[in-house]
């Protein structure tokens, strides 16, 4: 052991400086050619800077609400609920946001719910719902802004994204984006 | 076709068809022939070997080669406690993290020394940017180095010869990292950086949301940490969401790229051994094996999470997306319950969505993966200890026809087979015997001490470590061990795991079960390199058959449910059957 320790502590320091040095370097100096060079996609509104990829809590009836968050929306940290499929407090607070939703979504059925707006995602960052969970909201969202339901469902529809290259995973709509341009009519 | 299914069905399709000419590659780099990248990393690996005094001629027999590994991994394991330890007043901390305590410390050095990854902490709050690339990152990078050095070695005492001679552990471990990682990693890291994931030393962001919220975000270089987390099968998140988090993992099109990453390696080291022993068919017979396990654990638990939970369906509301709690909308059901699998039976243990969310039987078929742990396997560990059971089944087979049990030209004896046994069984015993101390105590809801205290300082009771109550509860107790044992790193994350109970006992099972499962098939391997080779005669037992296949499989479900069934009967089971 003692006859390779030396050859062994050499070679450590050389890869550190080489793949904790010369590798990041690298990949910072790509970073710089990239949007926003690295720092994250943002989107800004009236001099305001969101980031693009992080769920904002949205409560009031004028928006179209993210998924349930399990860390409060704190992009200084992230994690999902880990609650088991069986928990019977799990299953209680599901119920209870089920409830709220009916309570502001007047009109909506309960089957028609879809679960992705009453499930906590993993991240508790998710900024993306799907969109019959978006198209639930459209009535809400319009009578709160007094403007006709045909053209908070346009928005939604210009908003939404398909499958990557229209044939790879789901579709999705990013709250964010829908907000935003929802603000940007009432001007 | 629905496109979530054919976005999971062309994830596996594309890394079998990059591992193919990865794995020749591969083979290549091993055998010492020329490749292309010799014009780029060639003087660079020159340099490092003459500062390091270290002579590339120089060939090792199979116990210096553990020598070499273990020597190094020791100041690996010190320099990484040196950054958890010191990382408040280390540079590069722009969000001002305070230090690991020493428990905690110990088990995240140990884990990411081990390739497991198993964080008992959360990457925003507990790891500072010097650390995550200096510590951490560095460990992603050498520990699959020493995984795939280790199959190195092995492919090579698999060769038709006697010798003890069995390369140099430097050589085969540096040109690991820089020959086929790093380039790799490169790509990778690019890709991501383009779909939004941030490469920045700056620290956390602050910003107003639409609604008037102040919040902050999170940041750091996160995307070449991504890029070896998968390659090198670590698994280790930059963010405590892991691959969930918008901003490690952004988009369809990097989850797919993760994903294909994680599974490369581990597929192309069983073609490598094919190129190299110039015995292709051979390598087909165990990537099939393999490829049978991986399918009957995946098919059942992506129908299992598209079905969605039936308490959920009680309550009358529609789950078109399958079950959606602790998953993220840009993968959806099919790919996130590809992705859990996949991370389980090879040994990465990232996530996408939440383990602990998913139904009884998905969490069983993760736990099966990890108990089995060589469909596929991390990288060069796998193929570890896929070699192990390999052997049991030579000896098993040998008995079936009456001969003396030989492989690829060598006999297998007494103590090759109880080396075999002691690898073979430990894996069982480790995460059994943590998991009834763990119940016990649960049951009778013991007051811990020291071994957890609260926030407060104060000494709480066994139960607190539990996230979910009854069968569920049991389930994250058992998660944790097979995950540490397997050197996974994934988790039931409801377990509060972050105390010294935890820290101590899963650190010492993760050195126990790195280390253990590399020194025995080294060991087997260069114990029959040594001996006289024998040609291939009409008796011989031919491995490259379909029914040398079938006899493997058969080996690894037997010990497999002969060891676990008890303990899966009383977690995943009973909550499926009472749902």
């Amino acid at each position: 052991m003692r006859k390779e320790f030396l050859p062994s502590l050499l070679l450590t320091v050389l890869c550190i400086l080489f793949f904790s040095g010369f590798y990041p370097l690298l990949m910072w100096g790509v970073a710089q050619l990239a949007p926003n060079k690295g720092e994250g996609f943002v989107v800004s509104q009236n001099d305001k800077v969101y980031y693009k990829n992080i769920a904002q809590n949205f409560t009031g009836d004028k928006y179209f609400w993210p998924r349930p968050s399990a860390v409060a929306y704190n992009a200084a940290g992230s994690g999902g609920s880990n609650k088991g499929p069986s928990n019977p407090d799990y299953l209680a607070s599901v119920e209870a946001r089920i409830d709220t939703f009916l309570v502001h979504n007047q009109g909506v059925k309960r089957s028609e719910i879809s679960s992705d707006m009453v499930t906590a995602s993993g991240s508790g960052l998710d900024p993306d719902i799907s969109v019959a969970s978006a198209m639930l909201q459209v009535q809400r969202v319009a009578h709160a802004r007094q403007i006709s339901a045909e053209d908070v469902k346009q928005i939604v529809n210009k908003v939404k994204q398909g499958p990557l290259l229209s044939i790879f995973g789901p579709g999705k709509v990013n709250v964010l984006e829908l907000n935003i341009k929802l603000d940007q009519i009432k001007q | 076709m629905n496109t979530e299914l054919l976005g999971v069905i062309v994830m596996f399709l594309g890394t079998l068809l990059l591992a193919l000419p990865l794995g020749k590659y591969i083979a290549k780099v091993y055998a010492g022939e020329h490749v292309w990248t010799d014009l780029i990393f060639g003087p660079v690996e020159k340099m490092f070997f003459k500062v390091s005094h270290i002579d590339v001629r120089r060939e090792m027999t199979w116990q210096q080669h553990l020598v070499a590994m273990l020597t190094i991994n020791l100041i690996w394991f010190l320099w990484a406690m040196f950054c958890l330890v010191n990382q408040n007043w280390l540079p590069l901390n722009p969000d001002h993290i305070a230090a690991q305590t020493p428990d905690q410390a110990f088990n995240t050095a140990i884990s990411f020394l081990v390739n497991c990854n198993l964080q008992h902490y959360s990457g925003e709050s507990g790891a500072s940017y010097f650390t995550q690339v200096y510590g951490l990152m560095f460990l992603q990078f050498v520990s699959a180095g020493t995984g795939m050095a280790a199959a190195a070695v092995v492919f090579n005492a698999l060769r038709e010869r006697t010798t003890d001679k069995l390369g140099n552990f430097y050589n085969y471990f540096l040109k690991s990292c820089t020959r086929i990682l790093l380039p790799i990693c490169i790509v990778i890291a690019t890709v991501h950086i383009f779909e939004g994931t941030p490469m920045t030393f700056k620290g956390m962001d602050t910003m107003v949301t639409m609604q008037g919220d102040t919040v902050h975000v999170s940041r750091g270089p996160v995307a070449p940490f991504v890029a070896i987390k998968h390659l090198g099968t670590n698994g280790g998140g930059f963010f405590g969401a892991n691959s969930a988090h918008p901003l490690e993992n952004p988009s369809y099109l990097t989850n797919m790229v993760q994903m294909i990453a994680q599974v490369l390696i581990p597929f192309a080291m069983v073609f490598a051994m094919g190129f190299y022993l110039r015995r292709k068919k051979l390598a087909w017979v165990i990537w099939s094996v393999m490829t049978i396990g991986f399918l009957a654990l995946v098919i059942p638990t992506i129908n299992a999470e598209v079905h969605g939970n039936p308490e959920i369906s009680k309550m009358g509301i529609s789950q078109p997306l399958g079950n959606m709690e602790g998953k993220e909308v840009r993968f959806g059901a099919r790919a996130s319950a590809y992705w859990s699998i996949a991370t389980t039976v090879i040994s990465t243990g990232s996530v996408n969505s939440m383990h602990d969310s998913f139904m009884p039987l998905s969490g069983m078929n993760m736990l099966l993966g990890m108990m089995v742990n060589s469909f596929y396997g991390g990288v060069g560990v796998g193929f570890l200890n896929f070699y192990v059971y390999l052997i049991l089944a030579v000896f098993i087979g040998g008995l079936m026809v009456g001969r003396t049990p030989e492989f690829l030209g060598k006999k297998v004896e007494a103590k090759e087979m109880k080396i075999a046994m002691i690898v073979a069984l430990l894996h069982p015993f480790l995460i059994l015997a943590g998991t009834a101390i763990a119940s016990h105590l649960a049951a009778h809801d013991t007051p811990m001490g020291w071994w957890m205290m609260g926030a407060d300082g104060k000494p709480l009771h066994a139960t607190a470590w539990l996230n979910n109550p009854r069968y569920h509860g049991f389930s994250e107790m058992l998660y944790e061990y097979t995950s540490a044992s397997a050197n996974n790193g994934s988790g039931f994350e409801g377990l509060g795991d972050n105390n010294p109970f935890w820290n101590i006992s899963t650190g010492i099972i993760l050195i126990l079960s790195r280390f253990v499962p590399i020194i025995g098939p080294v060991a087997i391997a260069g114990l029959l390199a040594g001996k006289k080779y024998i040609p291939e005669s009409a008796g011989t037992l031919k491995p490259d058959t379909a029914t040398f296949g079938l006899l493997i499989l058969a080996v690894k479900i037997i010990i497999a449910a002969l060891a676990f069934f008890p303990a899966l009967a009383l977690g995943p089971i009973a909550e499926w059957l009472s749902l």
